[in-house]
């Protein structure tokens, strides 16, 4: 009896090395562990066994039983993993094939620019403040202390509106955002006449000026301005807040200076140039060989300015800087060619 | 303005400064110098890595290899006609020069010359600009044979050295140059082109510069000193002058100079002016732009006895005054201008001699006979060349010169220079504003200058006629207005300094500066602006950069927010989140491009278009979109929207801005990708899923779509109209075959949609967010049969009605037309979700369902699909 047991294990173990499927696994299983497999004989010839050979006969068919158990478990992991390796070998990809895209909304340049500057402003205490996009004379320039006629106008070449005589006040299309100042200052001052109430504003919007559209020019473009008024506000206080701003927009080492300058409704008046972020000013075709950018124009407001807008210049001060988003990613990006902003190529959008 | 750095010494003491230094403080206290210009100075080199300061430009001149020479004689080249050899001196010993200058061609064989010609003369292995090369081409004096004779080194034209581009003659230098002397030493010079700022009209002179480097660097302001003898009889015995309106007119000046000799003026006066920008004439016309330059006050010289002629046995009566509607005048450029009422004239009792302030007329203007000009054309004639064509000739020279310097209303010149198209060098200052008393001293200078450089005597007196003398501006300054506006703590003393740099005087009266503007000076006003004036003067003295840099100390306003704003920056936000790319379009437009949408009378019109094609303001959004959709019609899928403005007219006044979103969406629905094939159209479901999930982004509820059949740019059956809270807010819809034909993009449906942000902004939303039912829920499908025309909505807010709140979601998610249903039927397929607060069961959905499947029967004729 212990000599067939040998048997059967030594033939079992010879016939499941040569085994490599699950189906010809699963025949063994039934041919030599299942329920009339020849081992299982033996547990079934059991009571006829005498009563010395049982325990004996007993433990080695019991041994013989794990023996094959185990190696069969054995052998269906090794047939697993062989069948797992060749399925992962079979399934490899081309992973240089492209990805597949979905389509994503995104929002202009331009206005991820303006979020950007008026996030910074918004963090400095200045509010958006948003104003009509076609003025009259007055709000856009007289009340900002250029007369009709003034030389200055000659740095904002206008459109005008189409209207029957309106005198020395047409209408036109704003050339600035500063025309904001004014209603802005209106409003606060009507709240509390007699002790107007300090402002902090940021005015963002599109603008115009007669231009050809060229590479370098356009009728119209976008700007945002900052606007602070109080009692106690003056030309170090507008540099330091500039010097904030710019930090915060260009980074904390960006080098900035500030030089004299002329627009009607500041002064003093400057424009402020940063350290050219492109070759770090050793002189590049973005700064035109200067290392310097000019990136604002800046300045206290001007008492006339300060009066129309219903805030006493002896008792109020205030100063106001404006710039460009537009300019601002053409710099950044080197985008050499400002038409690009309105001409919408969806080539050009999806870059940002 | 371009000024040389050499003319600028002769105002004030630059020792010790480069070009560089100059520039930089003249950039940061408002005088921007956009480049610098070297034409014989050293230039700083920069190395790899190093910071640039400034556009450079020019050449600079070996000291060693380019020097002063004069010229003895001009022989004959023994091979070649039109080529001369010259016997030359270049301070160390004698050299033969080839050239084939054409200005001393003449001197050719006339054997030793009396007076040695002076010239620049460049050794081997001087560093040059190529004469006869385009543009700007660096090169290197090398020694070879031309025509057998051994040349190594040459006299320059001003091209060669970068003076100008003139390359046609040697330079000729003035007789008393130092032969041998290095010429960068002798003319070397650097040109700083500035930018003049509005307000700084004092400072379009080098006068004006020098003043304000003076006040920068503490140096001291050498006036010029006008000196000249006089002799002959008075100006007033034969001149007189009127001006009819004082305030276009403040003050007119003439002097006499007689018997002038009209020639070239030195070479030194030439070669600044040139640098300076302004061509050489001769003598006479360019004292008058020299003085000009210097001093910032235009003249204007008429030939004298011109108007001796036409004043016939009369005294010259000269008279400023308004011209007539439809004046003629010709002006020195040889047109002839129309005038209006508003340009000024200076005449005589003939006519109009020049449009005051911007031009002068060509009948009066000084004449040289040696430079016979062709008329209309004018083009100069070369020396020795016959002039070609009609000839304008007066015949002999101006001899005698009345010289004008006055003062005209800024914004009157600039009127008349914008309408005439005008820019000349006079207007730019006059329409900027020049200070009455420099007409006297620019008279004078003029003068001076021209008895310097043409002999001529000139008369002892001025005819000064100054009928409106600006006040002069008293300001007064404390340290405290200073602390206030400028934030830095000053002594009155120390702002005393600061401003009489400037020429500003100050007296310190107890606890007040007082400060009056200098006769220079049109820009400082009275008052509280004024003081702004005055300030920006104080600033621009002491330094932007010497400034502190501080927090604002001043009360932070409350924080409000800008709801509008924030609205609107959401809505792009929500736009984004469901796959739409924003565009931002023109404003500007044409009826013609927007009646390709819809025909629109009325529009915001504007007078002075850039083009035709952008003649008004934009009234539909829509056609904006759809325009940049055409322009990127070969993309696979474009889905794009803009929020912005149109423009309605409201009669004379302010237009109407009204806020709008406009979504075109055409193409593939999906990206595009190596394994996807065929990816259906957008259409309009596309649209209308999108729009759903906005507004419920935007928390609006109480939505209803319903058909809009006569939307006409819209396809009829393919249209819908949206309303929130029983307002319409919108339209959407595939584009209606006609209109899309007049676009041109692809086969693909176009579905747009136009929203009017305005009245979408005040409806109110509804925040609701439902709390997570616990229970769980019954799902169901049913279908339902109905006739085709039934609408879909109706089915469905049937079942919501009748399933009361138990049904939480009803969602279609079939529609099905087959003839085996029945001709003219569709079936609709559901699937309804039961819940409640308590777990249901199969019976009490089976309840519901029932009463819903009787509503259905019994309302819109439903049967229950088996």
């Amino acid at each position: 009896m212990l000599n067939q047991l040998k048997e059967i294990e030594k033939s079992a173990l010879e016939s499941l090395a040569a085994i490599n499927d699950q189906a010809a696994l699963d025949s063994w299983r039934v041919a030599n562990v299942g329920r009339s497999s020849p081992l299982m004989q033996v547990f079934a010839g059991f009571g006829k066994l005498s009563k010395e050979e049982k325990p004996i006969v007993g433990a080695e068919a019991n041994r013989v039983k794990v023996a094959l158990e185990t190696a069969l478990a054995e052998r269906a992991e090794a047939i697993k993993n062989a069948a797992l390796a060749k399925s992962l070998e079979e399934e490899k990809l081309d992973v240089t094939l492209p990805g597949r895209s979905v389509n994503i909304g995104r929002l202009h340049p331009s206005t991820q620019q303006l979020r950007r500057v008026l996030d910074i402003l918004a963090e400095m205490g200045f509010q958006v403040y948003t104003s009509r996009e076609v003025e009259t004379d007055d709000t856009n320039f007289q009340m900002l202390n250029f007369p009709p006629d003034h030389p200055a106008r000659d740095m904002q070449d206008t459109f005008f509106i189409e209207t029957e005589n309106r005198g020395d006040n047409p209408i036109l299309m704003r050339t600035h955002t500063s025309p904001g100042q004014i209603h802005a200052m209106r409003e606060h001052a009507a709240t509390n006449p007699q002790d107007p109430p300090p402002i902090r504003i940021a005015l963002p919007g599109m603008c115009f000026r007669y231009e050809q559209i060229t590479a370098r020019s356009e009728i119209q473009f976008n700007q945002v301005e900052g606007l602070a008024v109080g009692k106690n506000i003056t030309f170090a206080d507008l540099k330091g807040t500039i010097a904030d701003f710019v930090r915060r927009m260009f980074g904390e080492g960006a080098r900035l200076r500030f030089r004299a300058s002329y627009f009607p409704f500041t002064e003093p008046s400057a424009e402020v140039d940063v350290e050219c972020f492109v070759c770090g000013g050793k002189g590049c075709q973005v700064c035109k060989n200067s290392g310097w950018l000019e990136i604002l124009g800046c300045g206290m407001v001007h008492p006339n300015v300060l009066q129309n807008g219903g805030y006493d210049p002896k008792i109020y001060s205030g100063f106001a800087w404006g710039m460009g988003p537009e300019r601002q990613l053409m710099l950044r990006n080197k985008i050499n060619d400002i038409r690009y902003f309105w001409g919408n190529d969806v080539r050009f959008l999806e870059q940002f | 303005m371009k000024i040389p750095l050499s003319w600028l010494k002769d105002f004030i003491d630059l020792n010790g400064l480069t070009a560089e230094d100059i520039a930089r403080k003249l950039t940061l206290a408002g005088m921007e110098v956009d480049e610098i210009l070297y034409a014989g100075l050293e230039m700083p080199v920069y190395k790899e890595g190093e910071k640039h300061e400034f556009k450079t430009n020019g050449i600079a001149w070996d000291k060693e290899k380019i020097v002063v020479a004069e010229i003895r004689e001009v022989k004959a080249h023994p091979n070649a006609d039109k080529l001369t050899l010259l016997d030359l001196f270049d301070g160390k010993q004698d050299q033969e020069v080839l050239t084939g200058a054409p200005n001393i061609f003449h001197l050719k064989g006339t054997g030793k010359l009396e007076k040695p010609i002076k010239v620049a003369y460049a050794k081997e292995g001087s560093v040059l600009y190529d004469g006869h090369a385009d543009g700007h081409v660096l090169m290197t004096l090398k020694r070879a044979k031309i025509r057998g004779v051994d040349s190594y080194s040459m006299v320059c034209s001003e091209k060669e050295l970068g003076i100008t581009d003139e390359s046609d003659g040697i330079i000729i230098l003035d007789d008393d140059a130092p032969v041998g002397m290095p010429l960068a030493d002798y003319i070397g010079d650097a040109v700083l082109d500035i930018s003049i700022l509005p307000n700084m009209a004092r400072n379009a002179s080098v006068i004006g510069i020098a003043r304000e480097l003076a006040a920068l660097t503490g140096r001291k302001l050498m006036k010029p000193t006008i000196e000249f003898k006089t002799s002959g009889a008075s100006v007033t015995d034969s001149v007189e002058i009127e001006i009819t309106n004082s305030e276009l007119n403040p003050r007119f000046v003439a002097g006499l100079i007689r018997n002038v000799e009209i020639k070239p003026s030195p070479y030194q006066i030439q070669r600044r002016l040139k640098l300076a920008g302004i061509r050489a004439i001769n003598n006479i016309v360019d004292a008058t732009n020299y003085a000009m330059l210097e001093l910032g006050e235009p003249l204007h010289a008429f030939d004298y006895d011109v108007l001796k002629e036409r004043a016939g046995k009369n005294k010259i009566k000269i008279s400023t005054r308004t011209a007539k509607d439809g004046e003629k005048l010709t002006t020195l450029d040889g047109v002839e201008r129309k005038l209006t009422s508003t340009n000024v004239l200076v005449c005589d009792e003939k006519g109009s001699l020049s449009l005051a302030g911007v031009m002068g007329g060509s009948e009066s203007e000084v004449y040289d006979a040696s430079k016979e000009v062709l008329d209309a054309t004018g083009i100069e004639t070369k020396p020795g060349e016959m002039p070609q064509g009609k000839i304008t000739s007066r015949g002999k020279s101006t001899v005698n010169i009345l010289l004008e310097g006055a003062a005209w209303n800024f914004i009157n010149i600039r009127r008349t220079a914008k309408q005439h198209n005008l820019p000349s060098e006079a207007s730019f200052r006059f329409s900027r504003g020049v200070h009455p008393s420099l007409s006297e001293q620019g008279v004078k200078r003029g003068l001076q200058y021209m008895a310097a450089w043409a002999g001529g005597a000139v008369a002892p007196d001025l005819v000064d006629v100054y009928p409106l003398k600006p006040k002069d501006s008293v300001v007064d300054v404390t340290s405290q207005d200073v602390k206030r506006l400028l934030g830095i703590d000053l002594t009155l003393e120390q702002i005393a300094e600061l401003l009489t740099h400037l020429e500003f005087k100050c007296e310190i009266k107890s606890d007040k500066l007082q400060v009056t503007a200098p006769d220079h000076r049109m820009d400082i006003d009275e008052g509280v602006v004024g003081l702004a004036d005055v300030l920006e003067e104080v600033a621009r003295s002491y330094g932007y950069d010497n400034i502190p840099t501080t927090s604002m100390a001043d009360a932070l306003p409350p924080q409000v927010g800008n709801p509008v704003h924030e609205w609107e920056e959401h809505l792009r936000d929500l736009l984004v989140a469901v796959g739409l790319q924003e565009v931002v379009t023109y404003r500007m437009t044409s009826p013609e491009r927007e009646a390709r949408l819809s025909t629109i009378e009325n529009y915001v019109r504007i007078a002075n278009p850039i083009a035709p094609e952008r003649s008004v303001l934009r009234r539909s959004l829509l056609t904006s979109v759809l325009e940049i959709a055409e322009k990127n019609a070969r993309a696979e899928s474009i889905a794009l929207f803009e929020v912005g403005s149109v423009f309605e007219p409201n009669g004379n006044d302010l237009p109407f801005e009204p806020r709008k979103l406009a979504i075109v969406m055409t193409g593939s629905r999906l990206a595009s990708a190596w394994d996807v094939k065929d990816a259906p159209n957008f259409d309009f479901f596309d649209m209308k899923g999108r729009l759903e999930l906005l507004l419920s982004g935007l928390r609006l509820t109480d939505i209803s779509y319903t058909a809009a059949e006569s939307t006409p740019f819209l396809h009829p059956g393919k249209a819908a109209e949206v309303k929130v809270n029983g307002k319409i807010v919108g339209v959407f819809g595939e584009l209606h075959p006609l209109s899309k034909e007049k676009f041109e993009m692809g086969d693909a449906p176009v579905v747009v949609a136009e929203f009017d942000l305005d009245l979408m902004r005040s409806l109110n939303p509804t925040y609701g967010i439902k709390s997570v039912p616990e229970t769980p829920p019954i799902y169901e499908d049913i279908a339902v049969i109905v006739d085709a025309s039934v609408e879909a909505a109706a089915v469905e807010a049937l079942i919501r009605q009748t399933g009361g709140k138990t049904v939480t979601n009803v969602r279609l998610f079939d529609v099905y037309v087959d003839e085996k249903i029945g001709v003219g039927k569709k079936s609709l397929a559901y699937s309804l979700t039961y819940q409640s607060d308590k777990t249901m069961t199969d019976a009490d959905a089976a309840a519901i369902r029932n009463k819903i499947v009787k509503r259905l029967e019994n309302t819109v004729g439903a049967k229950l699909r088996s």
